[in-house]
C-alpha cells in the first residue's frame, strides 16, 4: 500500500503544485481534444444534437472509478485517504439547479470557460469573468446564506452506503448505465443529424 | 482582427476557416478524450489523495480580490477565510495551479491543432453583444449555484461521481435537469 503517494508522504507541498500543474496541462489538453472548449458544441447536449459533455463526462467518471475500485481492491491504492466531497444534500440539490441553470446559459461550465478563453474564444473569457463575479459576490453575502450552506450534513457518503449493497454492485451499476447512455447518445445524435438533413 | 463567428459549431466550420490559415484538425473521438480524462482523474487521486476542480480556485481568486480591498472583513468572511493564507504568508491553493495547467493544456492542444483563433462563439440568431451578456450572466450565475454546491462540473460531476458521493449524483442530476428545463427557453440564443 502505498498510494496516495502525497497522502503517504512520498512527497512534500512544493512538488504537490508541481503535480498540479502537469494534472493541470492534462486536463486541460483533453477538455481542448474533445471540443469542450466549444460553448455551442457544449450547449447541443442540451438540445441533444450533439452528446459530446455526456459521452465525455461518463467516459471519464467510468474510467477513473473503474481504476480506483481496482487499484484498491488490489491493495495499491488505499480509498479511505482519497477525498470524497462530503455531502450537503439540500445546498447541492439547490446548487446543482442553480448551476445548471447558469450552464446552459453561458454554454460552458468553470473548467471548460477556462479552455475555451485559453483558445482565443472571448465568450469563454465573459463566462470566466461572469463566474468569478458570481463567487465574488456569493461570499460577500455569505452570512445570510451561511445557515443553508450547512445545512443538511450527510458527512462523506457514498452510494453503497445509501443503497446498502456492496461497491462493486454500484460500480457494475454505472458500468451498464453509462453503456445503455452511450448507446441512447449515438441514437439520439443519428436521429438529430437525420433531422437536419431533410 | 474583427471577431469571427462559428455559424455551424462542428468540424466543417473549423475546416472551412482554416483554409484561411492552416487547416484546423477535428475533435478527437469524445470516448477516446474521455478514457484520457479519466486517467487524469486517476492520476490525481493516486498522487495526490483527491480529484480534479476548477470552482475552488474562482474562490481562491475571489478571497484574493476581496482581500486586497478588505483584508479583515475577509478573514472574518467564513466562506473567504478557508482561502487565505495564515496572516502574512500568501497560499498558494493546488486548484489555482491545476486550474492554471488547465488553461495552458488547452492552449496548446487548440495550438496543435490549428484551432487557436480569436472569436465568438454564438447561435446564428443574436448578436456578438448578446452572446457576451449571457456568457458573462450565466457565468454568475454558475457561481452562486457552484458556491452552494461546493463545486462544479469538476469538483462534483467528475471527482465526486468516480468517488460514488450521494451530493455528488445529486448536484450531477440537478444541474442537468436545470439545464433542460431551461434551454427551450433559451432556444434563441443557441440554435
Amino acid at each position: 500500500m502505498s498510494a496516495p503517494f502525497f497522502e503517504y508522504g512520498a512527497f512534500g507541498e512544493a512538488a504537490s503544485l508541481g503535480v498540479a500543474l502537469i494534472i493541470g496541462i492534462a486536463f486541460g489538453w483533453f477538455l481542448e481534444r474533445s471540443g469542450m472548449g466549444s460553448a455551442r458544441k457544449l450547449a447541443g447536449q442540451f438540445y441533444l444534437r450533439d452528446l459530446t459533455v455526456f459521452k465525455v463526462m461518463f467516459t471519464a467518471i467510468v474510467t477513473a472509478m473503474l481504476g480506483a475500485f481496482w487499484l484498491g481492491w488490489l491493495g495499491i491504492l488505499d480509498l479511505t485517504r482519497v477525498y470524497v466531497p462530503e455531502t450537503f444534500l439540500a445546498p447541492q440539490l439547490v446548487g446543482g439547479l442553480i448551476f445548471g441553470a447558469g450552464f446552459a446559459m453561458g454554454g460552458l461550465c468553470p473548467g471548460t470557460s477556462c479552455v475555451s478563453a485559453a483558445t482565443g474564444r472571448l465568450d469563454g473569457f465573459a463566462v470566466v469573468m461572469g463566474m468569478l463575479a458570481g463567487v465574488l459576490v456569493t461570499g460577500i453575502f455569505f452570512r445570510p446564506l451561511q445557515a443553508f450552506y450547512e445545512s443538511t450534513p450527510r458527512g462523506s457518503f457514498t452510494l453503497p452506503q445509501l443503497l446498502g449493497v456492496g461497491e462493486g454492485v454500484v460500480v457494475l451499476g454505472v458500468v451498464l448505465l453509462a453503456i445503455a447512455g452511450f448507446r441512447g447518445a449515438e441514437a439520439l445524435e443519428q436521429r438529430a443529424s437525420r433531422t437536419r438533413s431533410e | 482582427m474583427s471577431a469571427t463567428v462559428v455559424a455551424r459549431g462542428g468540424s466543417e466550420a473549423l475546416a472551412l476557416r482554416g483554409t484561411m490559415s492552416r487547416v484546423a484538425q477535428s475533435y478527437s473521438n469524445p470516448y477516446l478524450a474521455g478514457f484520457g480524462l479519466g486517467l487524469v482523474l486517476l492520476a490525481a487521486f493516486v498522487l495526490m489523495g483527491r480529484g480534479l476542480g476548477a470552482s475552488g480556485a474562482f474562490a481562491s481568486v475571489a478571497a484574493a480580490v476581496s482581500s486586497s480591498v478588505s483584508p479583515e472583513t475577509t478573514r472574518s468572511n467564513d466562506y473567504f477565510a478557508r482561502y487565505l493564507g495564515p496572516p502574512g504568508a500568501p497560499r498558494i491553493d493546488w486548484l489555482l495551479i491545476e486550474l492554471i495547467g488547465a488553461t495552458i493544456g488547452g492552449f496548446v492542444s487548440a495550438l496543435f491543432a490549428g484551432r487557436l483563433r480569436l472569436s465568438i462563439e454564438r447561435g446564428p440568431r443574436i448578436t456578438d453583444a448578446s452572446r457576451l451578456r449571457f456568457a458573462f450572466m450565466g457565468g454568475a450565475v454558475m457561481g452562486v449555484g457552484a458556491v452552494l454546491a461546493r463545486g462544479c462540473t469538476s469538483g462534483q460531476a467528475l471527482t465526486g461521481g468516480a468517488l460514488l458521493s450521494v451530493g455528488s449524483w445529486l448536484f450531477m442530476g440537478a444541474a442537468f435537469a436545470a439545464a433542460y428545463a431551461v434551454a427551450p427557453s433559451l432556444k434563441k440564443a443557441w440554435t
